[in-house]
């Protein structure tokens, strides 16, 4: 109880709530328009995020990422443009009620079905916390080894049709890491010689250059553009009520959110598509779906809002970010020596117990927000998309160069625009890049610290938890290849379609 | 027969064009980096193998082979979409911004934050095709409000202009500090 207090009070302090203000209003907005996902918004804040207290700069990354779903769903109902990827599914069945001249009935829903995924995922965090203090203490360096080799394989799997791409991009972020001047034995790797290297490849470079620099030059390189949404008319409230009719779906669908937002690498993708398809499959009109079926909205959002608490579980109880905007916070907590990990729980709770707080009131602050301002958002989005790439390449510039001065940085941060865009054009992965960066290291500094206490390989896998972690290993393996014999007897294609733009959100 | 077919089937994938050429590219990059593996790590005879400064580089960069060698089999085996010299022509075309970008960190320590961030901006809007007068306004307020936001309110570490070191004495230090 003395945790729960003081991490209430750690929210109440002026600099938090502006934070908390800032990062969820400044999150629906930065979703709401087309071109800017939360991923550039945190790559360019992240380090002016690190002059200020941890709760303060988490609180501001944590509004951005669990509003920006929210804004999103609007230009996906309205104009049929997903404001961030994880929307794809909102502008299935959004969009066709706008046309039927029930946009505000759609916004409305969204937004109500958003909240409930929202504060059921938040719900589930806390419910959780005391299972996961009992738990993480039995995580030693072996387990949190095995949890990454674990993470890295889902997330290459997780790319479906384009696995051979995801496998080589995450080994490219494996590689990554351990350019730089090896920290044991003190050994160059893969310096060339050059000293700028010595000291290796910064994360938040790479992430600034594969999000944010890579989005505004897609955005310059390509015609310009200006979404045109109506405003909306009617009551934004009603939804709540007609959500209330459908909250199996909901529930349901936030439960797939919040399952699929622990697992690392999954996240909300896979959370909507099991979502919609229970929806679709338990519906007395499955018909209805894709033209205009409300449970096919309430089953996207409710599953994508349930995601951003869920993912912070692997997070604040291993360490270990299950996709690129938790591991982009992972840097802000290691830049103020708070090691999320099984001793958060410890010695840290009250933080913990503050970044719950802080997600309620963000929804809180987020659905009255978007109460009143919804029209005024449907006029900025209409920002020229050129326009907005110069805005991104201005503000990256602050991003980069504030690290640490260098124009070496700014260099590699370029370069890694150009593989971005050229990623982002050939509809391949970017996510297994951050996430191979940040899991390699995790798993290169967990192994040898395992190593004195291995006498043969089978010491590995001779407690409970990493017992099941290696048979959850050998079991996602085994039901890979299985799809993959399947799909050779059926000779089934996987069809190009845009939602593995992960690197969009 | 048959079964080759399969195989190729099994190995085909959709995809856009110019998506043969990354695969050639990363793949020519990959195996490079993997020759050198010798000459850039180092190996400490008695020590583990899981825990040599060899292992991690020699396990990306093989796995980097590996994938990156299935991938181009897979690009190989689909059909031929037209337009990949186009496409990769567009992400030459795309180091223009890059340049403009590195350009402009290099000028940010001579002009100073507000300066260099304005002739940044009004330069590419102009270069993005705008000439409207409103996107050109919109374009100085945002440089303007960027700068205050991040270097006056903020404070964040960007180095003070070696142009503002011509100004006079009070005005200078200002300068330095808050823009």
């Amino acid at each position: 109880m003395e945790n729960f207090i003081a991490g209430a009070e750690m929210l109440a302090r002026w600099d938090v709530v502006l934070a908390l203000l800032v990062g969820a209003i400044g999150g629906v907005i930065i979703g709401a328009i087309p071109g800017v996902g939360p991923a550039v918004a945190i790559a360019i804040l992240l380090p002016a995020t690190f002059s200020f207290d941890p709760i303060v700069g988490l609180t501001m990354l944590l509004g951005i990422y669990g509003s920006s779903m929210y804004g999103g769903a609007i230009p996906a109902i309205l104009i049929n443009t997903p404001g961030t990827a994880v929307n794809a599914l909102t502008s299935y069945d959004g969009y066709p009620m706008t046309q039927e001249g029930q946009a505000h009935r759609a916004l409305s829903l969204a937004y109500s079905a958003s909240f409930w995924g929202g504060i059921f995922g938040i719900i589930c965090l806390i419910l959780l916390s005391p299972v996961l203090a009992l738990i993480a203490p039995m995580f030693g360096s072996r387990e949190i080894f095995l949890a990454a080799l674990l993470g890295i394989i889902l997330v290459v799997l997780a790319h479906r049709g384009q696995v051979f791409a995801a496998g080589m991009l995450a080994m490219f972020g494996i590689f990554l890491n351990t350019v730089g001047l090896d920290a044991v034995t003190y050994t160059q790797r893969y310096t060339f010689g050059m000293s700028f290297l010595s000291s290796g490849i910064n994360l938040i470079v790479v992430v600034l250059g594969l999000f944010a620099l890579s989005q505004a030059f897609f955005l310059l390189t390509n015609p310009d553009d200006s979404p045109d949404a109506k405003p909306v008319t009617g009551r934004l409230t009603a939804g709540f009520r007609e959500l209330l009719r459908h909250k199996r779906v909901a529930t349901v669908a936030s439960g797939f959110g919040v399952i699929m937002g622990m697992i690392p690498g999954v996240g909300e993708f896979t959370a909507q598509f099991m979502s919609y398809t229970y929806a679709q499959k338990t519906s007395q009109a499955p018909d209805s779906f894709g033209k205009g079926a409300p449970e096919g909205l309430i089953a996207s959002e409710a599953a994508n809002n349930a995601v951003p608490a869920a993912a912070m579980i692997p997070l604040l109880a291993l360490g270990i970010p299950g996709e690129a905007l938790t591991a982009m916070m992972l840097s802000v907590f290691y830049v103020h020596n708070v090691i999320p990990g099984p001793q958060l729980f410890q010695n840290n709770i009250d933080l913990v117990y503050g970044l719950y707080f802080a997600l309620i009131l963000l929804n809180v602050i987020v659905i009255a927000f978007l109460m009143v301002s919804t029209n005024l958002l449907t006029r900025i989005i209409r920002v020229p998309t050129r326009f907005l790439g110069v805005m991104i390449l201005i503000l990256s510039f602050v991003g980069v160069y504030s690290l640490r001065n260098s124009l070496t940085d700014c260099m590699i941060a370029a370069g890694f625009g150009v593989l971005g865009l050229i990623l982002k054009r050939l509809n391949l992965p970017i996510v297994p890049i951050i996430l191979g960066m940040v899991l390699g290291n995790i798993m290169e500094v967990k192994l040898r610290s395992a190593m004195p206490r291995l006498k043969t390989p089978l010491d590995m896998i001779d407690r409970p938890i990493s017992f099941i972690l290696f048979v959850f290993i050998l079991l996602v393996l085994a039901l890979h290849l299985r799809t993959l014999a399947r799909e050779f007897r059926a000779h089934q294609r996987d069809e190009d379609h845009d939602l593995h733009d992960t690197q969009l959100r | 027969m048959s079964r080759v077919k399969t195989l190729q089937a099994l190995f085909k994938r959709y995809r856009r064009p110019g998506d043969v050429v990354f695969a050639w590219v990363f793949l020519l990059i990959s195996l490079a980096l993997l020759s050198q593996i010798i000459d850039q790590t180092a190996y400490r005879a008695g020590g583990k193998l899981f825990a040599q400064p060899r292992f991690w580089p020699a396990v990306s960069l093989g796995g980097m082979c590996f994938f990156a060698a299935l991938h181009l089999l897979s690009s190989l085996m689909s059909e031929r979409i037209q337009g990949r010299w186009r496409e990769a022509a567009l992400w030459v075309a795309s180091i223009e911004y890059a340049l403009w970008f590195i350009l402009y960190a290099f000028a940010v320590p001579y002009l100073g934050y507000l300066p260099a961030t304005i002739s940044f901006a009004i330069l590419l809007i102009l270069r993005a095709g705008y000439r409207s007068r409103a996107i050109i306004i919109g374009t100085l307020v945002s440089a303007i409000c960027i700068v205050l936001l991040f270097k006056t309110f903020l404070q964040v570490k960007l180095p003070g202009g070696q142009l503002f070191e011509a100004l006079p004495g009070g005005l200078r230090q200002f300068m330095l500090t808050y823009f």
